[in-house]
Formats: C-alpha cells, structure tokens, sequence
C-alpha cells in the first residue's frame, strides 16, 4: 500500500498531466483551483481520474471544503 | 396539470397529483451510474404519510417549522411533501454551508424539526456551536445502523401506522422561509407564502409546461429555488418525473442525460461552460473534413431556427449531439447567476435552446424568462405572466434600478421588519439589480447597486458575511466589497470581493501579513473567498455608532483609485 507521502507525490502528478502544466509548478499546499485556475466542476473531473488510478470510490461530499492537495491525498489515502 | 387557480395550498395540489398521476413515475434516484430508487406517484404517497404520521404523533402542528439538509434526492422531496401535508412550514437549507452557518440559520428559521442527511449531521454534531442547538426532533437520512445520532433518530425507523389528518393551509399562509444570505451575520429569511409558490407555478408552466413522461434532471441544489420549483413542485402538479443523481460527476451527468432521456434541466452557468468546453473539445478532435460538414450543419441549424426552435429539424441536422444529450432534451434552462451570451448562442446553434431568466429569492424563482420567440442570448427575456417590472430612476441610457410587483413576491423578511421596509417599497420590491427594457419588451441587466457578487456557480455572496473570518487581523481596518460596487461598470459578469486594508502607522504590507489573509481566506469555501486587496491609505468614514460607512468608503475608493491597483491574492 502507498504511504502518505507516495499518494500526494502520484496526485501532484496526475494533476499536472491531466490539467496539462508542470508538475514542479504544483506543491502539496497549493490551493489547486487557483495554482490550475480550475472551478469544482473540474475539480470533480480530476477526483474521477484520481479514483480510476487508486481504485477508490469517494463521494462527492468528500471533497467539499478541501481546496489544497494535501488535504486530498489524505482523504484518498483514509480509503486505501 | 392540474388547475392550480383551485388549491389554497401546496400541500393541498400535491395531494392530488398523487391521486391523479398515482402510475406515472415521479421519481428516479440513481448513484453514479447505479440506480437506488424508481417511485411512482403512489409509491411516493405510500412511503410519504407514515412520515407525515409520525409528525403528527410528534406534535408537528399547522404553522410549525421543519428544515431540510440534505444534498438532491428522492428523500429530500418525501420529506417535504410530509412537511406540508403536516401544514408545517419549510425551511430549506443549504446543503454546502459549513456547519457552524447551518446552525446560525437554523436557530434563527426556530425550526421544531430538522431532517439532514447523515454526513451534514455529523458535520454539525462535532460543530462548537452544537450544544447550542434548540431543534427538538432531528432525522438523520442513511445513517449506518448503530451510529450514534446525538439525540436524532433514523428517517428511515421514524413512521406510523395510521392515515394522518390532512392539515388545509390557506394562500397566504407560510410556506417556505428561504435564506438568500446572511450565514455570518444578518439572516435574510425570504417567508414565501403558498400564494407566491402557486402562482409561480402557474407562470411558468404556462410558458414551459411539463405532462407526464416528461423527465426533469434535478441538479441545482433543491434548497435553491429554482430546483424547488421545476425539479419538484412544477413536474408533480404535472405528472411528470424527476431524476436524481447523487453526483455530480460531470462524466455521470452526461450519462444520465442518455440513460434517463432527459427533457429539460436546469444548470448555473458554471455547468453550462464545462458542457461546452466538453463539446468543444470534442469537435476539436473530429478531422477536418468533418468538423468542416459539422459547421456546415451548425451554420444551417442557426439559420432555420432564427426565429424560433424547431427541435426536430435541429435533431436532424447535427444527430451526434443530440445523441449525446439523450435525444429528447427540449431545453436548457438556466438561471441563479449571469451567463456569457455566447455560450448560449453556442447551445442555441446546435438545437439546445437555452431558457435563460432573472429571479431573486425574495420574488420567488422568476420574474423573466426567455420566451424564445425568438430566442435573446443578449437578454433575460420578458416578465412572465402576472409579473410588473419598473426601472427606477432611469439615467439618459434607459438604465435603473428594477423594482418588481406580482402575486410571487415574498411576504417579508423573517422577524426583520426594518429590512422588509427597505426592501418592499410601496408594495414594489426593490431588486437592487440594474436593467433597462429594450424596445421589444425584454429585460437588459447593467450589473447591480448592492454590495454583493453572485458567483458562476449561483451563489449569492455578500460581503458582510465573509468579513468574520478575517476578525482579528492585524491592521488597523479593513472592509471587503465586491469590485463591481466600488467600480461599477456596464455589464455582467468579472465578479469578484475586494479588500479593502488600512495598515497602521509605519506598519508595512509583509509576507507574514499576506500569509495571514492568505490562511484566512482559504478557511472559506472557494467561491466565497477575496479575490483581490487594496491598501488604503486613509481612516475608513464611520458612523456615530463607528460602523464602517461602507457606500461612503465604496465611493471614495472607486473615484481615487483605478480596478487595476487591485492586487491579485
């Protein structure tokens, strides 16, 4: 199973591929709608790609209020 | 539908629809790409009256308010219906609030009863405000057997055997209080009597009806009343069905469109956009020769429906993309938030009418609405049926502030009557919005006097209600305001809060300061944070009672300095 560290690492990632921008742009306590100029919507679209690659399924409600990576991978990693 | 000139009450209509339309499907609740729930009108009244029973058994008398929490769903509207044939008064909240404003406005609604969805319950059990709670009787939807509910008990354990007594409400009793703002300070409860729902109703099926088999995506939050109207108490008096989807993942939306055959939804902007970025990018990826058909046929489409829509031809003429939206989707409907023209233009072309409007809660759900006859991208379209609207005050362009008169218009705010009278003038709601009418009768807005921003999302945002989570912050003062009321311009949209920051003597604007507004900020949901800060370099104009004289301050600021000195956060 990952680590913390490695989840927030493949997040970061993944976010830079999807969102198409570097990824030593993005930081672990970037506040991601504004580091990707993304709305929620999208935000939504990223969480599919994120629960296609960990193979978890988080509801919707799980990410209301969380605006920064870090926050994300720990809500990723409490249901790996 | 039904004829809704005959009923006193909703609870009354609703109660007849049930009866009416008891085999047509009324409801579909799916999760992803799973479908929980299929309910006809009989299934919904069955499982309905042992709630409004049990109410009954727990005293819930006429006039007795019941607030709803929940995210859209099957039991959001089961809960409603009980509320109301109960003869209670409905208060629906804000599913995305935090837990400490859901609680701030459900000690000021004074609501008897609370039904909440079991995530937002336990949100609001580890709040620090709970042991303030005065609610008496709380359920708590989809609770995992066993969990401690802190004193509420499971919605789907509280019922009783036994027919309820039908409780008849009157016109202009309550019906719902709706709360346009005030989760950090000053509540605005909009009280809506079953008069303003019922003519509502009628207006605006008589312009877009609904009929059974008709499917309505219910997206937009219900708490919203535009999805209380069309994603509930329009479909029911019609006999039509409404579909749930417990995500709004945009890849499950699309799909539910094609699964479900959707006839009509109703989006904010926001989504609106992400559709057709979608689409976009979609044609994009298409060789050239066929993007090259592809325009053709969108040129072709625009041209034959100039005046008017004509679905089938459109539905002809670019297959594809009706496909994709299910094949029978009639029309767009949006609303909650301005939307660029051309991103309806884009929809119309394609065959997709847009049905644009302009509503505040305090006037119900609509007050215009795009007749499409033909179609306006750059208006909200006319008043609908029974609906006056003034421009006040007009300067040389036709331009002032709209004030609204119909049988919609709340009743008042909640125990603030003094917030009522400078709202309800002479029976005239004062909007607050600035607009002109063109020559053919429709509705222009010219942004808005009031201190406030509505974002893409259809969130109303004020100032006043952010400002507490910067309390403390070391400077000698600060104000937020929304850009457009400390430079106002000629159109919609750009929408975004400003700070204004006066610094004490010798102290200088440093990384810690920033950091400090920065980590604030970020306490609040994205849509509601400053986008931007202005230092200021004089004393903020105060009253005796030294509250900041912010239409004083608003204006000063926007004649001294220019919208490009803001600096970005």
């Amino acid at each position: 199973m990952n680590t913390g560290e490695q989840t927030l690492d493949e997040i970061l990632t993944l976010a830079a591929a999807h969102f198409k921008v570097p990824r030593e742009r993005l930081s672990p306590d970037d506040d991601f709608f504004k580091i990707l100029g993304i709305d929620s919507l999208q935000t939504l679209d990223l969480l599919t790609k994120l629960e296609n690659h960990f193979r978890v399924e988080l509801p919707d409600y799980e990410l209301q209020g969380v605006s920064d990576f870090r926050t994300l991978a720990g809500k990723i990693q409490a249901r790996l | 539908m039904l004829d809704l000139q005959k009923y006193s009450c909703l609870g009354a209509a609703l109660r007849d629809a049930l009866e009416r339309f008891g085999g047509e499907i009324c409801l579909i609740e799916a999760d992803r790409d799973r479908e929980k729930t299929q309910l006809t009108y009989s299934d919904f009244k069955e499982i309905s009256l042992p709630l409004a029973r049990a109410l009954e058994d727990a005293e819930f008398d006429a006039g007795d308010r019941a607030a709803i929490l929940m995210t859209n769903q099957s039991k959001w509207l089961i809960s409603a219906y009980a509320i109301f044939y109960s003869g209670g008064v409905l208060v629906p909240l804000d599913y995305k609030l935090t837990a400490a404003e859901q609680l701030h406005l459900l000690a000021h609604s004074k609501a008897k009863v609370l039904v909440v969805e079991y995530y937002l319950w336990r949100a609001i059990t580890q709040s620090a405000e709970f042991y303030n709670i005065k609610t008496k009787l709380v359920l708590v939807t989809e609770a995992p057997l066993g969990a401690d509910l802190a004193g509420g008990f499971r919605w789907e354990d509280f019922k009783r055997k036994g027919a309820p007594d039908f409780v008849m409400r009157q016109r202009e009793d309550v019906a719902c209080i709706v709360y346009s703002s005030g989760t950090g300070g000053r509540p605005k409860g909009c009280v809506l009597t079953h008069e303003n729902y019922l003519e509502q109703c009628r207006a605006l099926t008589a312009w877009y009806p609904f009929w059974p088999g008709v499917r309505y995506l219910s997206i937009l939050p219900t708490n919203h009343a535009i999805d209380f109207m069309v994603g509930f108490i329009g479909p029911f008096v019609c006999g039509a069905c409404v579909v749930h989807l417990r995500t709004l993942r945009p890849e499950f939306v699309r799909d539910a469109f094609v699964r479900y055959r959707i006839t009509y939804v109703a989006l904010v902007p926001m989504i609106v956009k992400n559709l057709e970025r979608g689409l976009r990018a979609k044609f994009d990826e298409l060789p050239g020769w066929k993007r090259a058909i592809l325009n053709r046929m969108i040129a072709l489409n625009r041209v034959l429906t100039r005046n008017k829509p004509r679905v089938k031809v459109s539905r002809m003429l670019l297959p594809q993309v009706h496909r994709a939206f299910g094949g029978e989707l009639l029309a767009l409907i949006t609303g909650g938030a301005f939307m660029e023209p051309s991103t309806m233009q884009f929809f119309y072309d394609l065959g997709i009418p847009v049905v644009n409007g302009y509503g505040l809660t305090e006037a119900g759900t609509s007050l215009t609405l795009n007749d499409l006859k033909p179609f306006r991208a750059d208006t909200v379209g006319r008043p609908l049926p029974g609906v006056e609207l003034r421009v006040l005050n007009p300067n040389e362009e036709g331009i002032g502030e709209i004030a609204a008169r119909s049988k919609t218009v709340m009743s008042q705010y909640l125990d603030d009557p003094e917030l009522t009278l400078e709202a309800i003038v002479d029976g005239w709601l004062l909007t607050g919005d600035l607009g002109r009418f063109d020559n053919s009768g429709h509705l222009q807005l010219f942004g808005r006097k009031k201190n406030m921003i509505v974002t893409e999302g259809g969130k109303n945002i004020y100032p006043e209600d952010i400002e507490t989570v910067f309390d403390g912050l070391p400077v000698k003062e600060y104000c937020v305001f929304a850009a457009n009321y400390v430079w106002p311009q000629k159109e919609m949209g750009q929408e975004m809060l400003v700070m204004a920051l006066r610094l004490e003597q010798n102290q200088r604007f440093d990384s810690a300061l920033l950091g400090e507004i920065t980590t604030r900020n970020r306490r609040l949901p994205d849509f509601k944070r400053v986008g931007g800060y202005i230092i200021w370099e004089k004393d903020f104009p105060r009253t005796a009672s030294m509250k900041i004289k912010r239409q004083a301050l608003a204006e000063e600021i926007g004649k001294t300095a220019e919208r490009g000195v803001v600096v970005e956060l």
